[in-house]
């Protein structure tokens, strides 16, 4: 049974940087569109800048506010220069851009920190907490708690504020938002912005357990399409609560049943992602929609 | 009738230009061996092209299917002892039948999620060929050094009177099999099936109501484009005379893409174009930049999708447009 | 004065050319109404005003160069446009719709402005949270028509808004429009199908057939004129 409760716990925890990732997803896919292959390596890029500033002698929560600042002017700038461009050419088109970007990023952050695996020293302590007799490890409830906050926050001023009224505008009717002087493009690039923070966040949360290499965040790019996708590309709640979800599966499948094992857990991910495809394509919590012949 | 014979002139001088390239220009034998993986290449971006360019269904996971005709081929020679050359047709075949597979639930999925799900696919391949390593060989593979008269490798070929070493008949296998699926690919997407794939990638409803399929080709399109690609993969395989989870890593089903996009959809001849950038690129941009060269060729993709995102082919037609003065 | 003025205005779709030179001028505190057949270009001027197409030649409005801005930067000059299909956020509750249409306005009044926008419109008021794409589509007309006047605009422009509306809802509307144009004086460019309660409402208006002004004048003349009686009044 502890082993159990540990399992959930520490797959809330993946679980809650995966659903990070997949909102990031989401909510570039919602206002522009796009999928953006590069996530991953954008996150990794953001943890890298954090660990420079760590190394420089700041500590982690100043490292981590600065990140933040940086991922989203990065992400904006992103957006401004090369989303924009290929803004309605075809999807094939779009696809291969965010590759090439994936590949970029991958080697400039490889070229830049070399590949060698750093060590992140993350903000909460590797010390194992007692809690009714079963040891739970605290970096696990720190991620879950920066998770939890950053997707409130998040759900926040998306409904509460005009700003994130206006993205959401922007992703759902462009030509109607223009119309009431919202500068769409700007609201674009906001949604990138937003979506690069929350790929730093998802990063330094992930690069304690992780290990800091350039290929980090690859495998948990697909474990958070899998989430994004469970849950609903459209839906933001979807991926996050698809993504904590998917994390204590994974675990309790790699735990319980010895064929998955430590090994199959990413075609694991996989089969969860394609059977969502093939059953429900428009997720636990999208809206399916119904092409008018 | 006039482009027919142009074309059929125009294929009959790539015979030509292959058959003499080793003779005239490859002195060295490491020209010979990427000439060969540009073959490899070429096979599975023509291939690629059918699924893509003419079905409009997008596919991550290419490499996978390669990955399946190498294996085949590896395994059918390491453990069955079959010749070189008998695997290529088997390893088509079975690659073709997981590309059936595939097809099937793909119908379900377009555009987007299609291509996660084949991301998907291709990431996690190297995962599964780890897991069942009593077939595959896990993480060390399969080596097919020893062998080397079912390769060739080391010591060259007797045909038809003929000796060829080692590189050539590298070479010429690659190209000879890259030649005749051209050409068999051609022939097809020139009749019936390529016009009912095209009918459906425009509009499926139109293409439906017309009589077409569109199940049927489709799935026929991810079966053939993906025996494409495992032949390919046969020959990838045969070439380098081993298999690993790393010969045919997450990042060639990109690369795959990639350079079908690049050298221009839905144009078969690019396909050639679109391997030879996947194969010299990495090597250019070597000497462009000796710290990054990951960078730059990132950073070409992303300005060629930005610039020239009908690929090389589409740079021939506006160039075509403007030299004709179709007034815009 | 011509709070709005359209000089040998052009506008394409692509290839197609659908204005050939319209002009007209639109008075501060009038309602001019846009006739004509299907196609003759009649969304297509609102389109030019608001930015919404390519165009050419010259716009002004109240002394600025409309021809050259985006529809964002024509909408923050006071221009407010309700186009054809009415636009609303179809996922947004009414509330938000009407929040949006507030988006540039600076000041935090915006509160007193949706009171006074349900006040005119009290089924409106009853459907504050409900999401946009339930409401019958004479409400979706008031919504947008709400969205639009949240804006405090200067320039209305509405582009058919007795489509697909049961005769006693347009009426209404139009009502409605009279009264702000009253009371407000606000501007309306109203783009109608509908001839004969497009006249009945408008102080001006302008005929148009293959993208051009063929006939213009006030509604009172218009209704006499033999042309616009045959093809558009039916008698």
């Amino acid at each position: 049974m502890s082993q159990f409760l540990q399992q959930v716990v520490s797959g809330l925890a993946s679980g809650g940087i995966y659903g990070s990732l997949a909102l990031a997803l989401v909510l570039i896919y919602r206002s522009t569109g796009v999928v953006n292959f590069a996530q991953g390596e954008m996150a990794t890029f953001s943890t890298y800048v954090a660990w420079t500033l760590m190394d420089h002698g700041l500590g982690f929560w100043p490292a981590f506010v600065a990140t933040l600042a940086i991922a989203f002017a990065g992400g904006v700038a992103i957006e401004r220069t090369i989303i924009r461009p290929v803004e309605n050419a075809p999807v094939l088109v779009v696809v291969i851009l965010t590759i090439g970007l994936l590949i970029l990023i991958n080697g400039a952050t490889t070229w830049i920190w070399g590949g060698a695996a750093k060590q992140f020293h993350g903000p909460f302590s590797t010390r194992p907490i007692s809690i009714g007799g079963v040891a739970f490890s605290i970096q696990d409830f720190g991620v879950i708690g920066v998770s939890v906050v950053a997707v409130a926050l998040l759900a926040l001023f998306f409904r509460f504020t005009k700003v994130g009224l206006a993205l959401r505008a922007a992703a759902l009717n462009p030509g109607s938002s223009r119309l009431v002087g919202i500068r769409v493009g700007w609201m674009l690039a906001l949604g990138w912005g937003l979506a690069a923070v929350l790929g730093a966040i998802a990063g330094t949360m992930a690069a304690p357990s992780l290990f800091l290499d350039p290929n980090m965040m690859q495998t948990v790019l697909l474990y958070a399409f899998a989430a994004a996708v469970l849950g609903g590309l459209e839906s933001p709640i979807g991926a996050v609560v698809a993504g904590l979800a998917l994390g204590v599966m994974l675990n309790l499948l790699g735990t319980y049943w010895d064929f998955v094992g430590g090994q199959l857990r990413l075609p694991a991910a996989l089969a969860v992602l394609l059977g969502v495809l093939l059953l429900r394509p428009q997720g636990l919590f999208g809206r399916m929609t119904v092409r008018r012949v | 009738m006039r482009t027919l014979t142009l074309k059929l002139a125009l294929f009959a001088a790539a015979v030509v230009v292959v058959a003499l390239l080793p003779k005239l220009f490859l002195a060295d034998f490491q020209a010979g061996d990427r000439f060969g993986k540009i073959g490899a290449y070429f096979i599975a971006i023509v291939g690629l092209n059918i699924l893509v360019g003419f079905s409009g269904q997008i596919s991550l996971a290419h490499g996978a299917f390669m990955a399946v005709g190498g294996y085949t081929t590896a395994i059918l020679m390491a453990d069955h002892g079959l010749r070189d050359v008998w695997t290529i047709p088997i390893a088509g075949l079975v690659a073709g039948i997981a590309g059936l597979a595939l097809g099937l639930p793909a119908l379900r999925l377009s555009g987007l999620y299609l291509a996660i799900a084949t991301f998907g696919i291709a990431v996690s391949l190297p995962s599964i060929l780890k897991k069942f390593d009593h077939l595959t060989g896990g993480s060390t593979g399969i080596q097919l050094f020893g062998s080397p008269q079912q390769t060739g490798h080391g010591t060259g070929v007797d045909i038809l009177g003929h000796h060829l070493g080692p590189g050539d008949w590298n070479y010429y296998l690659t190209w000879t099999c890259g030649l005749l699926l051209f050409a068999a690919g051609w022939a097809l997407m020139s009749g019936r099936v390529g016009r009912s794939l095209l009918a459906i990638r425009d509009s499926e409803v139109a293409a439906a109501s017309a009589g077409v399929h569109p199940a049927f080709y489709k799935v026929l399109a991810f079966g053939v484009s993906a025996a494409f690609a495992g032949v390919a993969g046969s020959l990838f395989a045969i070439n380098v005379a081993y298999v690993n989870p790393d010969t045919f890593p997450i990042p060639l089903s990109l690369y795959l893409l990639v350079g079908l996009v690049v050298g221009g959809l839905g144009s078969l001849w690019a396909a050639a174009a679109g391997a030879a950038f996947i194969v010299y690129l990495p090597i250019w941009v070597q000497h462009v930049s000796q710290q990054a060269p990951q960078v730059v060729y990132g950073a070409a993709i992303v300005l060629f999708m930005l610039l020239l995102p009908t690929g090389a082919a589409g740079l021939l037609t506006i160039l075509r447009r403007v030299s004709s003065k179709e007034v815009l | 004065m011509s709070l709005l003025e359209l000089q040998g205005v052009e506008a394409r779709y692509g290839q197609v050319k659908a204005l050939h030179g319209v002009s007209l001028a639109v008075s501060e505190g009038e309602i001019a109404a846009v006739l004509g057949a299907n196609g003759a270009g009649k969304t297509t001027t609102l389109r030019a005003i608001s930015g919404t197409v390519r165009r050419a030649g010259e716009i002004v409005f109240s002394g600025h160069r409309l021809d050259r801005l985006g529809p964002e930067a024509v909408a923050r000059l006071g221009v407010a446009h309700v186009p054809e299909g009415r636009g609303t956020f179809m996922e947004l509750t009414v509330w938000e719709n009407l929040r949006l249409g507030a988006y540039i306005r600076r000041n935090g009044s915006f509160k007193a402005d949706t009171e006074r926008i349900f006040k005119l419109f009290p089924r409106l008021a009853e459907r504050r949270e409900q999401q946009a794409g339930t409401l019958s589509g004479g409400e979706q007309q008031m919504l947008a028509l709400g969205r639009a006047l949240m804006m405090r605009p200067r320039l209305l422009l509405l582009d058919e808004p007795s489509l697909g509306l049961a005769p006693l809802v347009v009426r209404e509307i139009f009502r409605i429009l009279g009264e702000l144009n009253e009371q407000d004086g606000l501007t309306v460019l109203v783009v109608e199908q509908n001839a004969s309660i497009a006249l009945a409402a408008a102080h001006r208006a302008f005929v148009l057939e293959t993208g051009r002004v063929v006939v213009e004048g006030e509604s009172a003349e218009l209704r006499e004129h033999p042309t616009v009686r045959k093809s558009y009044l039916g008698y």
